[in-house]
């Protein structure tokens, strides 16, 4: 039944529509679609953005891992090498602290009337994202692939069963959100 | 209904939420969230208007199809989404310089625009190359363990972190 609605193009458009809807809300109830929560974070006097995504990540990780064990989801982990996460990471994070949205939050902060989003940040992006396609040629097969591990997941990398890396992970994650919200950011 | 007005909810509740609509979204429609491909296929899409369909023969675009597909009515949703949100709580105000900004940098309208411009150019670049954004590899990615992620999202910090107190500790 699911791979029907998988495969039913119209209906996803739809779907991906109204998850779009759901994500922009949280977001902007969430504080982030602000430049000053944004560039907080990255000047570590504000951690609100930690907050929402470690939290995101805890129940997300937990959740969909339990969904794929019973069979209801499928995992995509990304492909990636060091030459693409690491300095596509790095070239990513400068622009980051120079716009002070990223392209989720940029969208959505649009929404709320931020000008600079929506006539700076949004239409930067979109031609930093062309100008990638031009490079791409150029890139691909070199650099792009230096170090390259494929759709490597951690449990993969340490050939342990996948919960051996997500209860450890969690716990974790749950005891850095309590050491910042007892340091008070 | 007094919640969905409400100025800010806890964060950790609007992260639990996201990881929740992480789940639906692996559900019903096979996918992680992200954001950053329904730029790339987008500046396709500006250019073949104005070059036409040989544009689709860049390799690039071989690679993610310039057709509008789930992320970017995803993106498109956010726009909404958070519109609705900020009007629902009156918080919505067309500004072009933001407060923090405003304060150390200047009220400039061009002063901060391009700046913005210039920094959504690199990160637009750098997500592309790096091959996915906040939402694809700093959320969506690490909850799945992907090795490509973790490493990602890392660097988006390292890098960030680093811009921005050159920015507003040594610059300004």
């Amino acid at each position: 039944m699911l791979n029907t609605l998988h495969g039913n193009k119209k209906m996803q458009l739809t779907l991906g529509f109204w998850m779009g809807i759901v994500f922009g809300f949280l977001l902007q109830k969430g504080g982030v679609t602000q430049y000053d929560i944004i560039i907080g974070q990255l000047l570590l006097k504000d951690f609100t953005v930690v907050k929402i995504m470690l939290s995101a990540v805890l129940v997300g990780m937990i959740g969909v891992h339990l969904l794929g064990d019973i069979g209801l989801a499928k995992l995509h982990p990304k492909a990636g090498s060091i030459g693409t996460s690491v300095i596509g990471g790095l070239i990513f994070g400068v622009g980051f602290g120079i716009l002070g949205y990223c392209p989720g939050t940029v969208a959505a902060a649009a929404g709320t009337g931020a000008l600079d989003a929506l006539l700076g940040g949004v239409v930067g992006i979109l031609l930093g994202a062309w100008l990638f396609a031009l490079a791409y040629p150029k890139l691909q097969g070199k650099i792009l692939s230096k170090v390259d591990f494929g759709e490597l997941t951690l449990p993969q990398l340490f050939k342990v069963n996948q919960w051996i890396v997500i209860v450890p992970l969690a716990i974790m994650i749950v005891l850095l959100l309590l050491l910042i919200a007892k340091a008070g950011l | 209904m007094e919640f969905l007005r409400a100025e800010q909810w806890s964060p950790y509740l609007v992260g639990a939420l996201i990881g929740v609509l992480s789940w639906i979204t692996f559900i019903i429609s096979d996918k992680p969230l992200g954001c950053s491909t329904a730029f790339a296929r987008t500046g396709g899409m500006i250019e073949r208007i104005f070059r036409g369909k040989k544009v689709e023969e860049r390799p690039y675009y071989k690679k993610f199809a310039l057709a509008v597909d789930w992320e970017w009515m995803l993106v498109l949703g956010v726009i909404i989404g958070s519109f609705l949100s900020s009007h629902l709580s009156g918080r919505f105000i067309w500004q072009w310089v933001p407060g923090f900004w405003s304060e150390t940098i200047g009220a400039g309208r061009f002063a901060r625009w391009l700046p913005a411009l210039a920094g959504g150019v690199i990160m637009g670049f750098g997500a592309r190359w790096a091959g996915g954004c906040t939402s694809g590899h700093g959320i969506s990615g690490t909850l799945q363990l992907a090795v490509s992620s973790w490493l990602a999202a890392l660097c988006f910090f390292a890098g960030g972190i680093a811009s921005a107190m050159l920015i507003f500790h040594v610059l300004v």
